[in-house]
């Protein structure tokens, strides 16, 4: 791979992207970094120095090819890995669908986890149910694995009358209690520290739960996250802290968003326990999380992962990503595209074909035309039903005060 | 003069301001190569390179904090925060840090800077992509806080508190951006024609603690700032009474003998902002009136504002201020 100027360097040093538009998106082909590089050390034992290699390296299971192997490997049965793959289609699928209604001006705005499917989906199906969930904006997948049902996603997406969140919020911030889901806030990064409280909670409770929080390499710069990670070095909560470095914060990529090496490597000077995984493989994911969460439910406190990865579309509805970077970048990413990495290895492994792909997509974009349907019964976005204005005025405290009571009797809805 | 819209005018403002001082640096989140989410910056790192338009990471603790170091190494920042809602993370650099600097040196230091920030509702954006929090300002001692209504006053006052020696929030209120906006969402004109739109692409300013009289009338004043001038203005067309209409332009220091010069004529007043009321600007410009118009006024000062509620998505147009609430307001102060 040529070397590239990322930054200019008087009189101060601005970082640069590798790529921009026009120019030829070329990472130099794969990643050196191979399954088996790097050990799985013993979760009961590990200290933040056995790591170091794993902070600086890139764990991954998943080759090339589509054959698993290494110490990462979590042998998992044909039935969870064909789950896997179902609920990324799955999501990927609703993803598109909800995208072309935002374009066709049935939703007012729609962000996709395009590229980045494996995350959420392998990382939760990695934890117990009772675990608590604190995403950023690309982890709703994690609600098809807590049995989420699509229409009540895409009533909250309309904001019509079965919006559990009562059209209060813009779409894509999805709140969910029964799947111990808890909506991300715009003023990025929020979450990552109260993820950090929960863990404590649930620690001074004595209940056997983690809380897993992502946020994005751009909101890394943010002080909730340095304050996440010095809690949690300190008070040792049962957490999972991800920094998901998929390259991009709308325009800005992560070489103007740290001047550090990796992010993983951060959490080493915080003495947490740190690794690299390649984020498109979900294998790798799936097994890292789980070696997390059995040092987090042992009482040996944090871990911190940085999830390495691509942002493969634009960052919402909102914003054309060909204006910042090249068109077809994502199609350069060496990690790929996680789909199609776990179809090849259970297509290697005689646990799947393309037959079957093609049913199973089809299935699942006849259940998601038949969910929006049904979702639209409750309300569309051009005709209603909304949810009543009163609700406007409702649960801003536990009981109406009388200065919003009167307020909402002047509007007179 | 060059017709502009309020994204023009405001790149008009920064461009001649990049080319007449050289201390001059614009960064913030996306402003640099992809020129702001809302196009503001657009094409202004091309033309004045990264290192004096540039991107900077995400972190407005970390914007805020820094242009406090330009302003007291001698230069003058012009930091955009992308949305005024995510401006909280920077609330203790700008309250505790900026505003006091001055004050607090017995005068040695004090940091120029200017923060740029999208504010209001309108754009279907939910809680946090929609407030409008100039009071959380205002309430600070040592902060000027402007808000500008439309292109012509956006370039004038950017330009003024670009080169005034305090810090200065600056609120532009988005829904107004590419047009004005009179309370109709079926109905969005562009500034094309609006006499507003034809603005000097030269230096000029508008000078800060000045008030606009946007229309004269003698049978109520009515006051409002960003978005709401024009729902105002539609609102006292729907009306038939012939209102004043005040767009405030500065609320802090506020052009007081303005307004209280027209409330002795009229007699009457409504004071309309899009934020919440409960300790809105509105209520402090409400007591100040009383103070000095007690024995002129022929009715009670009434607020048309944001509920005491968070903003909501779907049904933001029961939030914001209508042209009805408006003018159902203006005509009760002629029954009194």
């Amino acid at each position: 791979m040529t070397e590239r100027v990322t930054a200019t360097t008087k009189p101060y040093t601005i970082g640069r992207p590798p790529f921009r538009p026009g120019e030829d998106a070329d990472f130099g082909g794969k990643f050196s970094e191979q399954p088996g590089d790097l050990n799985r050390p013993d979760p009961a034992s590990c200290t933040a120095q056995d790591t170091v290699p794993h902070a600086s390296g890139l764990i991954r299971v998943l080759d090339d090819n589509g054959v698993a192997s290494g110490e990462w490997n979590p042998m998992l049965d044909a039935e969870t890995l064909i789950q896997g793959l179902e609920y990324m289609m799955r999501l990927r699928i609703f993803d598109d669908r909800m995208m072309k209604m935002q374009r066709t001006g049935k939703l007012s705005f729609y962000m996709r986890s395009f590229g980045e499917e494996a995350i959420a989906i392998a990382q939760t199906m990695a934890l117990e149910t009772q675990d608590w969930i604190f995403p950023s904006y690309r982890q709703p997948g994690a609600q098809f694995v807590r049995g989420r049902d699509m229409v009540s996603m895409i009533c909250h997406c309309i904001g019509n009358t079965e919006d559990n969140v009562k059209g209060r919020q813009m779409p894509v911030h999805y709140t969910w209690k029964p799947g111990r889901f808890i909506s991300i806030s715009s003023p990025v990064g929020t979450q990552f520290s109260q993820a950090v409280g929960v863990a404590m909670a649930s620690a001074y409770k004595g209940d056997d739960e983690v809380c897993i929080s992502w946020l994005g390499d751009g909101t890394s710069a943010q002080g909730d996250y340095h304050y996440a990670l010095n809690f949690a070095s300190t008070f040792k909560p049962p957490v999972i802290l991800n920094v998901v470095n998929n390259q991009w914060a709308i325009s800005t990529h992560a070489n103007l968003a740290t001047g550090g090496r990796t992010f993983a490597e951060r959490g080493l000077a915080y003495d947490i326990p740190s690794m690299r995984v390649d984020g498109n493989d979900f294998l790798a994911l799936y097994s890292v999380t789980k070696w997390a969460r059995l040092r987090a439910a042992a009482g040996l406190g944090a871990t911190h992962i940085e999830v390495y990865t691509y942002r493969a579309g634009a960052h919402s509805s909102s914003d054309d990503s060909s204006a910042y970077r090249p068109k077809d970048e994502f199609k350069q990413w060496p990690g790929g595209d996680p789909i199609l990495r776990l179809k090849e290895h259970l297509i290697k492994a005689e646990l799947w074909d393309e037959q079957r792909h093609v049913e199973l997509a089809k299935k699942i974009d006849e259940e998601v035309m038949t969910s929006y349907k049904a979702a639209c019964e409750f309300g569309d976005l051009a005709s209603g039903p909304y949810p009543p204005a009163s609700t406007i005025f409702t649960e801003v405290y536990e009981t109406v005060p009388w200065h919003v009571q009167e307020q909402r009797e002047e509007l007179g809805k | 003069m060059v017709e502009m819209n309020m994204i023009k005018a405001l790149n008009s403002a920064l461009e001649v301001q990049l080319t007449k001082d050289k201390n001059v640096v614009i960064f913030g989140e996306d402003v640099g190569f992809f020129g702001g989410v809302f196009r503001v910056t657009d094409g202004l790192q091309e033309k004045f390179g990264e290192h004096r338009v540039f991107d900077s990471p995400l972190a407005e603790g970390g914007i805020a904090a820094i242009a406090m170091g330009m302003g007291l190494n001698g230069l003058r920042p012009v930091a955009e925060i992308q949305f005024a809602d995510y401006i909280f993370p920077a609330y203790d650099q700008i309250v505790n840090e900026i505003a006091k600097v001055r004050h607090r040196s017995g005068g040695e230091f004090t940091a120029p800077l200017t923060f740029r920030t999208p504010a209001g509702g309108g754009i279907k954006g939910g809680h946090h992509h929609s407030q409008s929090p100039e009071a959380q300002f205002t309430h600070t001692p040592g902060l000027k806080v402007v808000y500008c209504s439309n292109p012509y006053n956006a370039k004038g006052l950017l330009t003024a508190a670009i080169e005034c020696n305090d810090p200065v929030i600056f609120f532009e209120p988005k829904r107004c951006y590419r047009g004005p906006f009179y309370g109709d969402p079926h109905n969005v004109p562009t500034w094309a024609g609006h006499p507003d739109s034809d603005v000097p692409e030269e230096h000029f300013t508008v000078p800060l603690e000045q008030a606009r009289i946007v229309r004269e009338g003698s049978a109520c004043t009515v006051i409002a700032w960003g978005t709401m001038v024009h729902v105002s203005e539609q609102a006292i067309k729907d009306s038939g009474i012939d209102c004043e209409l005040i767009d405030l332009q500065t609320l802090v220091p506020w052009d007081r003998d303005t307004v209280v010069n027209s409330i002795k004529k009229t007699g009457r007043c409504v004071i309309v902002h899009e934020a919440p009321k409960t300790s809105g600007f509105g209520a402090e410009m409400s007591a100040s009136i009383q103070e000095r118009c007690f024995y002129h006024l022929e009715a009670p000062i009434t607020r048309v504002t944001g509920w005491d509620t968070p903003f909501p998505h779907t049904t933001e147009w029961d939030y914001i201020p209508s042209p009805a609430r408006i003018a159902e307001a203006i005509k009760k102060t002629q029954e009194e």
